[in-house]
């Protein structure tokens, strides 16, 4: 243990939205240069915990119902008592916040500049030059490339990573005693989620401050934490240091966390040979826009010349970064987007140039499920009619025999045969991601595309969905198309893996030998990028060359250029146990 | 931003010519003029001078042609009434018009704006409560039956204010408010939803992260933003209280301005200045369309650096 006293102490912390309890007396320290992870599932008390030290959390509508809030130094204070005046003072100087969703945590009718000078002006009192010159000093501190330009920009003209940065030189611009991190990485793709990692492990080291750094993520946690504290249901359930949490978890529900927590080289399904070709790309190009009236803009190529093979009974995991074209590629495949150029064969017939009409019976044997649970079912049919919905349009099932179905196909998935007399939102994600599988089975495909179906999910639940789509492989021989940012997910499903990056396929094979035998660099970089659940410290991997504009055709080269990390050392091992 | 222009130019010339084309057939629909309003005591010599001074004697299709050509030329002929340039009928119509517009607009920004924030930031509250019913209430009574309801008490019984003319600030009050009275309901409504929209944001919770004062997240963060939505309803909104609004509150007040001349014209057929003034009025709602998209365009970065 650190030997200095802890700068922010929580005891006893009890947070409730309304009559309803959420945190149950809750107690941990942190010191200074220390971070403390917060680890739990969606609903476990984190962010209401996260929420309650800064007293954000009167205005999400939860209060603090007992306990304190202590944060010591040299001017210590109860937060849980403090006016508004002095809490003001102290939010934003002495402790600071960076939120999950970097997309909405900046307010986008202000300049990145402005926005940093807010908090010096009220915490600092500097205007003008001064301040326009710390707020870049700032923002060169979080190695944001060309700060003088981004202090002029706004939020929508920066990446999600460079969002996030700005979010973190925003939140450290006063060298605050305490910093939270709210899921900070979780929006982020894999290897932008290294780099701030590496970024907020390395502040933290100049700076001296404490991190209270929450996450459901325990690839992330071994990464960066130095103590976990791992909470259900508002009750902490273990606490100590990370090593001990991952090599002797001491609580069942831990080590049910650990063996849901999917970490590279954990294995995966054997490949299959000899198996039916179910559907084939070849050489399919997706554009968007171009050419309107009046419009200057040139046609953006999403999609660059993939093919792919899927057999039958297998699953083909496509890996990538958000904005490498895989959901294009999804579209593409379902004919929700149609190809400027190439041959898809479903189940041996030519699909890419039928009609509306003529494309109707081939669609019940192509299905997909889609990233949010909460988005992809009308809250206003119940689920009877919803799972029964495409068998319904099809034809395939009699309007008296629908409530039968549905029952049938919720036994399928899991789910008691009473639910379909409820509506979504009586269901939490994983339940409703169960549902939007038994939608797509209605209509008995042979191919299902999952278009990050379990990203949006918690591990545990991330975990059930992806057992039941097995099972259902297992038991009916569907083919998955499984689309994931997530390739420690993708290994643990996928027999074969595609690696695409900017739009085209850089490398597939089985999936063993793509991940302990990389061919190409951009998966090396990517597979170095993964945390490993295993306590290993943070590299941030090498910047890629930006991405070039629309006329730039072969990435091969480009990415042959890309200086492979020292971090990567081969085959991946598997630390700590399971 | 010159492409982006020229498109809405090119729009508003379209919708400007629609608009003489059906104005033209709807005045032709109704009748004939010479007999309307000159049936007795004319002449037949007399007669036939009218029909043929306006042609009226000549095919629609003619008529229709001889007018465009009039309307680009900027030629809108003569008044059946007071045969007096109908652009200047109306141009001594439009200043009276504008300043009660004007004066609307300020009221209306004035209050709802305010009131708007307020029912959004006080929503769980008694406060919020009370803003939308008045809203509510505000919403549901036409501009007539305020406007009658005002003169009765402010004028007939208690005898405060001038009911008829634009002589005094005195004569603005119960125009004003008869005017904007739905238009603050209305505005006030939308203020408030697109506070609750924003203020359950993000990067609000950013803002009070950083220490800000509940005054300043709410002012600068939450209205900077709501500001856009709000901006482009104002605009339609404004449009059409230029269009409809000030028909009926000038006919009730005897303001002596577009409105007013539009129902007289047309009691009278004076096609003349009906047509010119539906084109003036047609123009004003189009330049108001137009600006509200510059406005538009203005405070939200994202579509101005779209467009630049």
């Amino acid at each position: 243990m650190t030997p200095n006293p802890p700068i922010l102490s929580v005891k006893n912390l009890r947070v409730a939205f309304g009559s309803v309890e959420a945190v149950h007396g809750l107690s941990f320290d942190i010191h200074r240069g220390e971070t403390l992870a917060l680890v739990g599932e969606s609903g476990s008390g984190k962010s209401a915990t996260a929420l309650s030290i800064l007293r954000l959390i009167e205005r999400e509508g939860g209060r603090i119902t007992g306990g304190s809030i202590r944060l010591g130094g040299e001017s210590p204070a109860e937060i849980t008592e403090l006016a508004p005046a002095a809490l003001r003072a102290i939010r934003g100087d002495r402790i600071a916040m960076v939120f999950q969703e970097p997309m909405t945590s900046l307010n986008p009718v202000m300049t990145i500049g402005a926005q940093l000078a807010e908090t010096l002006a009220l915490h600092r009192g500097l205007r003008g030059k001064v301040a326009r010159e710390a707020a870049r000093i700032a923002l060169e501190r979080v190695r944001i490339p060309e700060p003088d330009r981004r202090l002029d920009q706004y939020p929508h003209e920066l990446s999600g990573g460079l969002r996030q940065r700005v979010m973190i030189a925003m939140a450290l611009i006063c060298e605050p005693d305490v910093l939270i991190a709210d899921e900070p990485t979780t929006a982020l793709d894999v290897t932008t989620q290294a780099e701030i990692l590496a970024l907020i492990a390395g502040l933290q080291r100049d700076l001296g401050m404490a991190v209270l750094f929450i996450t459901h993520d325990l690839g992330v946690v071994s990464e960066i934490a130095d103590r976990v504290v791992v909470l259900k249901d508002g009750n902490l359930v273990e606490e100590g240091r990370k090593a001990d949490l991952f090599t002797a978890p001491r609580s069942d529900y831990a080590r049910e966390l650990l063996a849901a927590t999917p970490r590279l080289g954990g294995g995966s399904p054997a490949p299959l040979r000899g198996a039916e070709t179910v559907l084939e790309l070849r050489d399919v190009v997706t554009t968007y826009g171009g050419g309107g009236f009046l419009s200057r803009s040139e046609p953006f190529t999403a999609v660059r010349g993939v093919s792919l093979t899927l057999g039958r009974g297998e699953t083909l995991g496509l890996v990538g970064e958000s904005g490498c074209g895989k959901s294009s590629l999804a579209r593409t495949v379902m004919r929700l987007v149609d190809p400027a150029a190439g041959e898809i064969a479903l189940l041996g017939t030519q699909v890419e140039t039928l009609n509306a009409a003529a494309l109707k019976p081939h669609r019940a044997k192509i299905q997909m499920v889609f990233q949010d649970p909460y988005a992809a079912l009308n809250p206003r049919m119940s689920i009877r009619d919803l799972v029964t919905e495409p068998a319904h349009l099809h034809g395939m099932v009699a309007p008296g025999e629908r409530d039968a179905m549905a029952r049938e196909l919720l036994e399928r998935v899991g789910l008691p045969a009473d639910a379909a007399e409820r509506y979504p939102h009586q269901f939490s994600g994983g339940q409703r991601q169960r549902i939007c599988i038994a939608r797509a089975l209605s209509v008995r495909p042979q191919i299902i595309v999952a278009d990050e179906a379990v990203s949006a999910l918690d591990v545990s639940n991330a975990r059930r969905v992806t057992d039941l789509m097995a099972k259902i492989q297992r038991e009916e021989g569907v083919s998955f198309l499984f689309i994931s940012h997530d390739i420690a997910v993708v290994e643990r499903v996928s027999h074969r893996i595609a690696v695409m990056y900017q739009g085209e396929i850089v490398e597939q094979g089985e999936t063993a030998q793509v991940l302990h035998a990389p061919r190409h660099p951009y998966t090396r970089r990517l597979l170095a990028a993964v945390p490993r659940a295993d306590g290993a410290h943070v590299t941030a991997p090498m910047p890629l060359p930006t991405p070039q504009p629309s006329d730039h055709v072969p990435s091969v080269e480009a990415a042959a250029m890309i200086p492979v990390p020292g971090a990567w050392q081969g085959p991946l091992e598997i630390g700590g146990a399971a | 931003m010159t492409p982006y222009l020229l498109r809405h130019v090119l729009k508003a010339v379209v919708t400007l010519w629609a608009i003489v084309t059906v104005t033209f057939v709807a005045t032709r629909l109704s009748g004939n003029p010479i007999d309307t309003f000159l049936g007795e005591g004319l002449t037949a010599e007399g007669r036939q001078a009218l029909i043929d001074y306006f042609q009226l004697d000549r095919s629609l299709w003619h008529q229709y042609l001889a007018y465009l050509r009039g309307v680009l030329s900027g030629e809108f002929g003569l008044s059946f009434v007071d045969r007096r340039p109908v652009t200047t009928v109306v141009a001594e119509r439009l200043w009276p018009s504008g300043q009660l517009l004007l004066t609307s607009v300020a009221l209306t920004v004035a209050v709802s704006l305010p009131l708007g924030v307020l029912a959004a930031v006080y929503r769980r509250s008694w406060i919020g409560s009370a803003v939308m019913v008045v809203a509510f209430t505000g919403y549901a009574v036409p501009s007539f039956v305020l406007a009658i309801v005002m003169v009765l008490t402010f004028s007939y019984w208690l005898n405060w204010l001038p009911v008829v003319g634009n002589g005094t600030w005195l004569h603005f009050i119960m125009p004003t408010i008869a005017m904007s009275g739905g238009l603050i309901a209305a505005l006030t409504r939308f203020t408030r939803n697109a506070m609750l929209d924003v203020l359950g944001q993000d990067f609000i919770r950013t803002a009070r992260a950083k220490g800000l004062r509940e005054t300043q997240v709410v002012l600068k963060h939450g209205l900077g933003n709501a500001s856009i939505t709000v901006i482009s309803v104002i605009g339609l909104q404004i449009a059409g209280l230029a269009a409809a609004g000030s028909v009926v509150v000038e006919s009730i007040f005897s303001w002596p301005g577009v409105g007013q001349m539009l129902v007289n014209a047309a009691i009278l057929r004076d096609y003349p200045v009906l047509q010119f003034g539906v084109i003036a009025v047609a123009v004003a709602v189009v330049s108001i369309n137009i600006l509200t998209d510059i406005a538009y365009a203005l405070a939200d970065p994202r579509i101005r650096l779209a467009r630049a």
